[in-house]
């Protein structure tokens, strides 16, 4: 791993924890519920992302299986959160 | 492990670089943004054009570690592309849904647009 990489992903993961914490501020801020279901769907998705770039920063085909996972985790979470808001209830 | 070429790791890096600035983006339009319906538009920044970089950036990289094509990340690039329009469609009703006017008067619906 070279400096020119090492340093690049440093930063990319400094710009995703930017993120994630302006992203936690709309989830506790609100004002409605849907703001806190999609700021709490973007957080999953930045989530995702850091574990894809640790995956490229160990050099790791690992990570990929795990940001997968998350990925689909939070997709599911935030269909079912949406559809209670929607509906009162997820299975109906 | 040998170490790659510089153009690779330049291009992976000028990806990451890339993908991290538009997720601050996609995360400032979230919190600066006024109003609910306006808000949904960001995320979809980060949900496309920035997850396209990182997976664009983890197939270079594998594929220059590894010495041939490792196109696993495409993976993430086609499950995102396929979740995240229904997640937002989904939102979008139940937002709809809730901000209705509690009553069929004229003056909440005149409420309601504002």
């Amino acid at each position: 791993m070279s400096p020119l990489l090492t340093g690049a992903i440093f930063v990319t993961l400094a710009c995703y924890a930017l993120a994630m914490a302006m992203t936690v501020l709309r989830l506790l801020h609100g004002p409605s519920a849907q703001d806190r279901v999609l700021a709490l769907d973007l957080l999953y998705v930045l989530g995702m992302l850091v574990v894809l770039v640790l995956g490229i920063r160990y050099s790791s085909q690992m990570y990929f299986e795990a940001a997968l996972l998350i990925a689909l985790f939070g997709f599911v979470g935030s269909a079912a959160l949406a559809k209670f808001l929607l509906r009162g209830e997820v299975i109906e | 492990m040998n170490a790659l070429p510089l153009w690779v790791e330049l291009i992976v890096a000028l990806l990451l670089l890339a993908s991290g600035t538009l997720a601050l983006i996609g995360a400032l339009g979230l919190l600066r943004l006024k109003t609910f319906f306006q808000r949904m538009h960001a995320p979809a920044v980060t949900t496309s054009l920035c997850i396209w970089c990182v997976a664009v950036a983890a197939i270079v990289y594998f594929s220059a570690r590894d010495g041939r094509l490792e196109l696993q990340a495409w993976l993430i690039m086609i499950l995102l592309a396929v979740t995240a329009p229904i997640t937002t469609s989904l939102l979008a009703r139940a937002a709809l849904f809730r901000q209705r006017p509690a009553k069929g008067t004229a003056a909440d619906d005149d409420n309601a647009r504002q």
